[in-house]
C-alpha cells in the first residue's frame, strides 16, 4: 500500500511569534521554520507501517514556497521514499490544500493519507477532514492508535470524553494526535541518503486547482496581554486572597 | 436565511460549549438548532428550552447514534441550502464534522472563532493564541466552529421553540463505531467548570494527582493536566489543557507543577483568575498568574486542602 503524507513548513513550535507592526500578519522573516509537529507524527506512523510490511511506498508532499523542499527533505530523512513539492507563492488555505491533495491522490492512488490533526500556525484543524470529504473516504481524526487489517482499519481516536474506537473502510484518511507515536530523529546517514531521493516539482495550475483564498486577513493583532500578578508567601495568604480579594472561592 | 447550529448533547443535556455556540449564532440571524442522535427526544426538548433558539430540528436515527462524521456530514449538507451559516462548538464532534461539511459545500471553514464582527467577518486565534486574526470570508455560506471559552453560554432554560422531526439522510457505510472508553468522573467537565485545577510534570506520577482531589472536591473543580503530564501517562488524554487539547476559561484556574509552555498557556490564559504553584520561581507560568506561590507542591497541596476546610 502506498501512503501519502502532506508535511507543512511552519514557524518552529519553540518560537514566540511576533505580530508585525503594520498588523498584516506575524513576522516570519529570519524565523526558524520546521515541519509541523503533527506531520512529523504522520511521517513516523507511515514509516512504522512500512517497517511492519503494511506500506510499500511513502510519498511526502509539501505545498508552498520553494523552501518547502527542505521540509520534504526532513521527511525523506525520516524514511519517506520520495517527495512532491507543489510550488506556489500563493497563500494556501485548507480548502485549496485539500483540493490539491485530492488531485495528487487521484494521480498516485494511495491506500491511505496521513495528515497532522492541525498545523500549529493557523490552528485550523481542517485539511484532513476536507480531503476525506472530497474523496468520499472515511476519516479517522485525532488518531492515537491505528491498526490496519486487510481492507479495513481500526482507529482509536482522542475525543473530549476519552477514547473512541472506529472501523474505517480503506482507502481512508487519518489525522494524527499527539499520542500516536514519538517521531524519530533522522540519523546522519539517512540525512545523506535523503539528498539522493527524488522530489517532483509541480504547480497548482498543473493540477488544475484554483487556489484563490476564500478568507481575507483583515488584520492581525496582539492578544490582550496578561499582567503578572503578585507572589504570595504562604498557602494561607493565597486562600485569603482568593476569598477576599479575587472573590472566586 | 438563518443560522443552523449543530449541538453536542449527552444523556438529554445540551453540552455547555454548544450553548456558547448558540450565543455566537444569535449575533448572525435566526437560530435553528440541530439535535442528531438515536433516542434523543430528551435532548431535543432541552434544546427547545435554550433562549435564542427559534426552532429545533430533530434527526433521530441509528445512523446518528455516535455522531460519526460521515453520516452527520450528509445530514448537514442536506440542510445547508436553508441557511447562511452553519455552526458548531469547537469540540471533538464539531472539529470532526464541520470541515467535512465545508468541503462538500466548497467553503473554507472558519475554525474556532473567538469573536463575531459581522456576518462575513470573524476573529480567531492563530499561533496558539499568540495572535488574533480578523478574517473576512467570501464564501456564500460560512461554516464555523466556535471557541466556547470566548462566548458566555446562553442559559439552559427560558425558551420554548417548536421541535420539527426530520428524516435521516442516506450516506454510504464506510465507517463504523466500535466502542468508546470514556473517563468516568463525578466532577464537572473541563470546558464547563467554574474552577479548574491542573497538574503538570511536577506531579511526578499519576498517583500524586490524588493530591488535587480534596481541593477539587472543596471547590467543585474539574481536574486537568498539561501535555507533559498526559504524554508521561500520569492521566488520560481527555485531561489535556492547551493549544492542541481543551481550551478553558474558568473563573479560577490553578496550575500546579506546570512550568507554563506557550502551548499550555494557549489553553488557559483567558481564565479570569490564575493561580500558579511551582517550586521554580523562574517558571513562565508566573508571568500570567494573578497569584503565584513558590513552593513544593507536595507540601502546599495538603496545606491548601486543609485551609479550604477552615470556613
Amino acid at each position: 500500500m502506498k501512503i501519502l503524507v502532506p508535511v507543512k513548513r511552519v514557524v518552529d513550535y519553540n518560537v514566540k511569534v511576533r505580530v508585525k507592526s503594520d498588523g498584516t500578519g506575524v513576522e516570519t522573516a529570519g524565523v526558524k521554520m520546521s515541519m509541523n509537529p503533527f506531520d512529523e507524527i504522520g511521517i513516523e506512523e507511515a514509516v512504522r507501517l512500512k517497517e511492519k510490511g503494511v506500506a510499500t511506498e511513502i510519498v511526502a508532499v509539501s505545498m508552498g514556497v520553494a523552501a518547502c523542499a527542505e521540509t520534504i527533505r526532513t521527511a525523506l530523512a525520516m524514511g519517506a521514499d520520495r517527495g512532491i513539492l507543489v510550488e506556489t507563492d500563493a497563500d494556501l488555505q485548507p480548502l485549496a490544500v485539500a483540493k490539491l491533495m485530492k488531485a495528487l491522490v487521484d494521480k498516485e492512488q494511495p491506500g491511505l493519507v496521513i495528515l497532522g490533526k492541525q498545523a500549529i500556525d493557523d490552528d485550523m484543524s481542517a485539511t484532513g477532514q476536507m480531503l476525506a470529504a472530497l474523496l468520499g473516504w472515511a476519516q479517522g481524526t485525532f488518531a492515537s492508535k491505528v491498526t490496519i487489517d486487510g481492507d479495513k482499519m481500526e482507529v482509536i481516536r482522542e475525543v473530549d470524553g476519552g477514547l473512541e474506537t472506529v472501523s474505517l473502510n480503506l482507502p481512508a484518511i487519518i489525522t494524527t494526535d499527539l499520542r500516536l507515536n514519538e517521531p524519530r530523529y533522522a540519523s546522519l546517514p539517512n540525512i545523506m541518503k535523503a539528498r539522493k531521493k527524488p522530489i517532483d516539482n509541480v504547480k497548482p495550475e498543473d493540477l488544475g486547482v484554483d487556489v484563490t483564498p476564500r478568507l481575507t486577513v483583515v488584520s492581525v493583532a496582539e492578544p490582550p496581554k496578561r499582567q503578572a500578578g503578585v507572589k504570595v508567601g504562604s498557602v494561607a495568604e493565597l486562600v485569603a486572597k482568593l476569598r477576599t480579594e479575587a472573590k472566586v472561592i | 436565511m438563518g443560522v443552523l447550529v449543530l449541538l453536542d448533547h449527552e444523556a438529554g443535556i445540551i453540552k455547555q460549549p454548544s450553548r456558547s455556540a448558540i450565543a455566537a449564532a444569535t449575533k448572525l440571524g435566526e437560530v435553528h438548532a440541530l439535535v442528531a442522535g438515536h433516542g434523543v427526544q430528551a435532548a431535543a426538548a432541552a434544546a427547545a428550552k435554550l433562549p435564542g433558539v427559534a426552532k429545533v430540528l430533530l434527526a433521530d436515527a441509528p445512523d446518528y447514534a455516535h455522531a460519526m462524521a460521515e453520516p452527520m456530514t450528509a445530514l448537514l449538507v442536506s440542510l445547508a441550502p436553508g441557511y447562511s451559516h452553519l455552526l458548531a462548538a469547537t469540540t471533538a464532534i464539531g472539529k470532526n464534522i464541520m470541515p467535512r461539511v465545508a468541503a462538500l459545500l466548497d467553503c473554507q471553514p472558519i475554525s474556532d472563532i473567538s469573536g463575531v464582527v459581522d456576518a462575513d467577518t470573524f476573529v480567531r486565534p492563530i499561533y496558539a493564541g499568540n495572535a488574533m486574526a480578523t478574517v473576512k470570508s467570501s464564501d456564500a455560506k460560512k461554516v464555523i466552529t466556535v471557541r466556547a471559552a470566548s462566548f458566555d453560554p446562553v442559559a439552559a432554560e427560558g425558551g420554548s421553540a417548536p421541535i420539527e422531526a426530520i428524516a435521516a439522510v442516506a450516506s454510504p457505510e464506510i465507517s463504523r463505531f466500535i466502542s468508546a472508553e470514556l473517563s468516568k468522573s463525578e466532577r464537572p467537565e473541563l470546558t464547563a467548570a467554574r474552577v479548574v485545577i491542573s497538574g503538570g510534570r511536577g506531579m511526578q506520577n499519576g498517583d500524586n494527582f490524588a493530591l488535587l482531589d480534596p481541593i477539587a472536591d472543596a471547590l467543585g473543580a474539574a481536574v486537568g493536566a498539561s501535555r507533559a503530564a498526559v504524554d508521561a501517562g500520569f492521566v488520560p488524554n481527555d485531561y489535556q489543557v492547551g493549544q492542541t487539547g481543551k481550551i478553558v476559561a474558568p473563573d479560577l484556574y490553578i496550575a500546579v507543577g506546570i512550568s507554563g509552555a506557550i502551548q499550555h498557556l494557549a489553553g488557559m490564559k483567558d481564565s479570569k483568575v490564575i493561580v500558579a504553584i511551582n517550586k521554580d520561581e523562574e517558571a513562565p507560568i508566573f508571568s500570567v498568574a494573578d497569584y503565584g506561590l513558590v513552593a513544593d507542591l507536595f507540601v502546599a497541596l495538603p496545606e491548601f486542602a486543609a485551609e479550604l476546610k477552615k470556613a
